[in-house]
This record gives structure tokens, sequence and C-alpha cells, in this order.
């Protein structure tokens, strides 16, 4: 029972009191200016710059048609390139991370194996790049040490499996506190009254744990969206994905640079984004219902 | 010469950018001119691109950390006149009259042919179509996406004149890379002095002074350039016209463009690349002639892609790159 114990006073209740009163003639939203500031430099503004510039052309006179370049079937590519490999790499890992996160969280909470595991997910999660795609790239690659995988190459799926290397930890990461929440008790009622392991899981574990889950995997998804390095140095000469065709438009050293399509390019990204959000906001509405 | 020395060591500084110091022997390039002049150069992104040069140009024009100096693709440096100041170094007329802009605004500085790198652990390779059998899987890679970086674009021009195509058509090499494919030898990887060290990238179209056994880091590294397709291909020195280091700008470009034993154009060739005076250099003796003699063996006559044939290339590969080879 002491893991039930810890639990409970983990999860034990804020004391009840009254907030520290602000000082006097000071509005109280002038707190959220640092905040409010910050995302307005960081966030909108690029993103407006953005938005304005992939409706130009490259002399800065308004340029409506371009959008119909995101109608380009070499476009449109890039974009299910890029929602294929996201998908793939956020499914991938938030099974396999949340199967992980709850054999962590069922051990021994003060356990070196449960520190071992954070520390690695905590390491492990901001591996990629370079270094990632090389390691994997001698381990199973074409001349490879370990085996020769002969789908090394084929996207999705080789760099969906070198993606899953840092999505995995991540998912233990964010998934864990959420694991740590089910309380021992809630088991045991359920083992009284008679349920068997499913039907906890489908009736109790698994919708309180959904909201979680669902969140945790949008976070992959957009981790997995705006990865850039790791697929460049896994293959770069073709483009699969969009921030690689981003790459090209900026950087092209044979005349096919033109900043406005990498504008729309990283629009069509931000709608992309706009639209998995939407969804999981309807999803979180739908599995959250029984929480209000 | 000595009045610009002077106002270059008042200076005292050069903004150098995108040059790798083991790319064409430019570590060695920069560390001479240092010892030299007493100069100090700022080597900025040595492994930029040249959009990447030009776009630092114009986000830090008027600071003081703007480059002074552009080692540019000609593609980029043609649509960007308008950033260079036109100088005339004094060995001028050294340099063939198809390799200088008129007025000097950009001028060829060194460059090589395009070349097929292998491991000698396949033996001997005699012509191109050699890489589409069995022993190649996975084996054979261009350095970069050919819609982006040119030395991948001039790999697949390299292959059309090799099968037959000329250089206002580029067609014939993307179907050698569509077979290549379809053997299953073509490797997506970009080759890197990593990926050849590792054995992943063992037979890389490149430049041949980018695919020399001491660039590479390998021993058992030979170059072939085949016999039908001698691509050239040459960068271009330029000089910011809002240069923050005016003087030293145009004393490094001296220094470039030096016959001297220790000066641009010997260095550049020590590196394995060709020299633009290279001919001149020859008749008049100046020549480092061992290095020259390193250089690999090339017949027939080169080719040289012009714009308006780089850009068809481009375009051309923009619309059929990714279908033909994934």
């Amino acid at each position: 029972m002491t893991a039930a114990a810890t639990t409970e006073a983990g999860a034990r209740p804020l004391r009840a009191g009254r907030r520290p009163s602000s000082l006097p003639g000071v509005p109280s939203w002038l707190g959220t200016v640092p905040f409010l500031a910050y995302v307005a430099v960081f966030l909108l503004w690029p993103t407006g710059i953005v938005v304005v510039d992939s409706l130009k052309n490259p002399t800065g006179a308004w340029a409506f048609s371009n959008i119909t370049e995101l109608g380009n079937p070499l476009v449109r590519g890039y974009f299910i390139g890029s929602f294929k490999l996201s998908l793939l790499s956020a499914v991938a890992g938030a099974v396999l991370g949340a199967i992980l996160a709850y054999a962590i969280a069922s051990g021994n909470p003060d356990g070196v194996v449960r520190r071992l595991y954070l520390a690695a997910s905590g390491v492990l999660a901001q591996f990629g790049g370079v270094t990632l795609a090389f390691a994997f790239l001698v381990t199973i690659g074409p001349v490879g040490l370990l085996f020769h995988a002969s789908w090394y190459y084929d996207f999705p799926w080789g760099i969906g499996l070198i993606y899953t290397y840092f999505q995995i930890p991540l998912m233990v990461l964010v998934f864990l506190p959420a694991i740590d929440g089910l309380k021992v008790q809630w088991r045991e009622a359920s083992e009284n009254l008679g349920a068997s392991a499913w039907q906890y899981w489908r009736y109790v574990g698994g919708p309180l744990l959904m909201p979680a889950f669902l969140g945790a995997l949008l976070l992959l998804f957009a981790n997995a969206l705006s990865s850039f390095a790791t697929i460049i140095a896994w293959e770069n000469q073709i483009a699969y994905i969009v921030p690689q065709q981003i790459s090209t438009a900026l950087s092209s050293e044979v005349g096919l640079s033109n900043v406005n399509v990498a504008d729309l390019l990283a629009l069509g990204m931000v709608i992309m984004v706009a639209i998995v959000m939407t969804g999981y906001a309807l999803l979180q509405r739908r599995t959250a219902r029984w929480l209000r | 010469m000595s009045a610009l020395e002077k106002a270059a060591k008042a200076e005292g500084t050069l903004n150098v950018i995108a040059l790798p110091p083991t790319w064409a022997n430019y570590g060695a390039i920069i560390s001479t001119f240092e010892k030299d002049y007493g100069i100090k150069v700022n080597s900025a992104l040595p492994d930029g691109t040249s959009q990447q040069e030009v776009d630092a140009v114009k986000t830090e024009n008027g600071t003081a950390k703007a480059p002074d100096v552009m080692d540019i693709g000609m593609a980029v440096a043609l649509a960007n006149t308008n950033l260079f100041a036109p100088y005339e170094v004094s060995t001028w007329s050294s340099i063939p009259t198809a390799q200088k802009a008129a007025n000097g605004e950009w001028v060829q500085d060194y460059g090589g042919y395009m070349a097929v790198g292998y491991s000698s652990k396949f033996g001997t390779i005699t012509s191109l179509n050699d890489l589409l059998s069995a022993k190649f899987k996975n084996a054979v890679a261009l350095n970069g996406n050919p819609t982006s970086a040119n030395a991948a674009l001039n790999g697949v021009m390299m292959a059309s004149l090799a099968e037959g195509g000329s250089a206002g058509s580029i067609s014939a090499g993307v179907s050698f890379f569509q077979k290549l494919k379809a053997a299953g030898n073509f490797s997506p990887v970009s080759a890197t002095g990593a990926t050849i060290k590792a054995g992943t990238t063992p037979v890389v179209f490149n430049w041949d002074y980018l695919n020399l056994p001491s660039y590479v880091g390998v021993s058992n590294w030979k170059v072939f350039i085949p016999s039908n397709a001698v691509l050239g291909g040459y960068y271009a020195q330029a000089i910011n016209k809002n240069a923050p280091h005016p003087a030293a700008a145009r004393l490094w470009e001296e220094f470039l463009y030096s016959q001297a034993a220790t000066g641009g154009q010997n260095l550049w060739l020590e590196g394995g690349a060709r020299p633009v005076e290279q001919t001149a250099m020859q008749s008049n003796g100046s020549i480092n002639s061992s290095a020259a003699s390193k250089l690999p063996a090339v017949s027939g006559t080169p080719v040289f892609l012009s714009p308006t044939q780089s850009t068809d290339a481009a375009n051309y590969l923009a619309a059929n790159w990714a279908k033909a080879v994934s």
C-alpha cells in the first residue's frame, strides 16, 4: 500500500484560501503582459509575415493566385508525405510510449529503474538530427552492422522508425504523470465489484487516460511535423515532406529558390496544424465529456 | 598595390562566408592570407550555400559583420549582380574572357569537372553503365537534391552527356538515375565525408576536387571522368558593393588571383581544384607542376552550361526528378 499512500499524497487537493491580493492601483492583467508580448513577437508576428508574404510575388506585389500552388500535385505530395510520416511516428510513438510509461508507473515509484528510465527518456527525447540518422544508417542501413534493412530507404517506414526513437521517450515523459494519477483504489474498487481487467480498462482506466493520451498524440504529431534535420541526414536527394521543400525554396543554388513559395508552404503547414488541432479539440470535448 | 595593402591592414579584418576549410584548400588559403598580411579573417557559416551568402549580404547590409567577399555559384551570381562591386585584379589578362564579367563584377576563380569517385574495392570503372551492375547495390549517391544543390544537378547532367544527351537537355540523365533506382543501386543518402568513411556511399557523383582521396578522407578512393562527358563547373568571386572592409576585400581578391608559389591560384591547385588562370600559368611557368600532375586525367572537350541551359535543367528536374527516383 505504500504506492497508494504516495499517490494519495501527490494528488492532495490544493489548500483552500484566498489568493494574495494584488498591489493597490496595479491592474491584475499587467502580469500577463510579458507572456503576451513574447507570444506577439515570436509567434504572431512571424506567422503574420508568413501569411502576407505567401500572397505576394518576388517583386512585392500582391499575388493571391499563389494559393492555387497548394493544389499542384507535386506540392500536395509533400503535404501527404508530411501527414503520413507524422501520423505514423506519432501513433507508433504514442502506443509504445504509453505501454512503457505504464510499465514504469507500476514499478517502485522511488526505484532506480524509474529514475533511470526517466533520465534516459529526458535525454533521448532530444536526440535527433544528423547523429540519430547516422546511428541508424550504420546499424541497420544498407551496409549496417546489425542487419541490412532493405526497407531502410522506403518512405515513410525507414524514417518513421528513426522518428520513433525520439517519439517514444517523449511520450513517456508527457504521459507518465497521467498514469501516476490513476489511483490504486479505483482498480481495487472495480475488482471488488467483480470487473475483469478488460472491463476496468474499458470503463474506468481507458476513459480516464484518453484525454491525456490524445493530447500527447497531438504533441507527438506536431513534433514529427516540424522535424527537419533528421530526414535531411536520412536522405536528401528527394523531397518527401514539406520542410525539405521549404529548404529547397529558400536555398536552391540552381535558380529554383523563391521565398514566397517557401512562405506559402509554411502557411500550408500552419493550416495543417490548425486542422489537426480542431480535430483534437472536437475529440477532446467528446472524450472529456464525463469530466464535466 | 602597396597603397591597397596599407589600407587593408588599417582595416585589419576581412569577413568571408561559406568557405569550408577542407574545400579546395580554403583552410590553408585563409591562414596564408592571415599570415602574409596580418589581417584577421572572420569565417562565417563555413558550410553555407551560395544562396545563403547572398541572403547574408542582404540581411546584414550596413553592419560590420556583413560578408566582404563571396565565393559563389554562377546561377546565384548572375541573379544578384546588383549586389557586387566591379573590380579587376592585376592578373586580369590571365583570366579567359568567357570566365569573367566584362566589367569585373564577377570573376570565376576555380572549378573542376564532374567526376565519379568510388571505392577501389569495385575494381575499375570504365563507363557509367558499369554502375548498373548488381555489385553496386545501394551504392551510388549524388551530393544533395539536384533541384537544390548545384553539384547534384551537374551530376545528373554529366550522366545525361554520357548517355548521349546534350547540354540543352538533362532528360537522359534523369532516365539514367531512374534505371539506377530500378536496379536498386541508387542511394538516396547525401554523400558526405562521414558517409564515405562509413562506407554507406561508396560511389559518389561530385566535382573532381571534392572527390579526391585527400578530400574524402579514405585512401582506397578512385576518380573517373567519362571521356564523352567532361562537364566543367567554376565558382566565381564577387565583392560586396557595401563591404564593411572594402580594401581588405580587394586585397583578398589580389591574393586569390596571384600566380605566386603561395598565392591563391597555386593553393587552389594544391587542393585539387583547377584555378581559372591555369592555362596562362602553364605557359608562363608559374604553375606548381607537381600539383597539376595529380589532377584526374581528362579526355574530350569540356562542356560548360550556359545560364539558360542550367535554368532549363533545373525546371525539368523540378517537375520530373522526384517522380523518377522515388
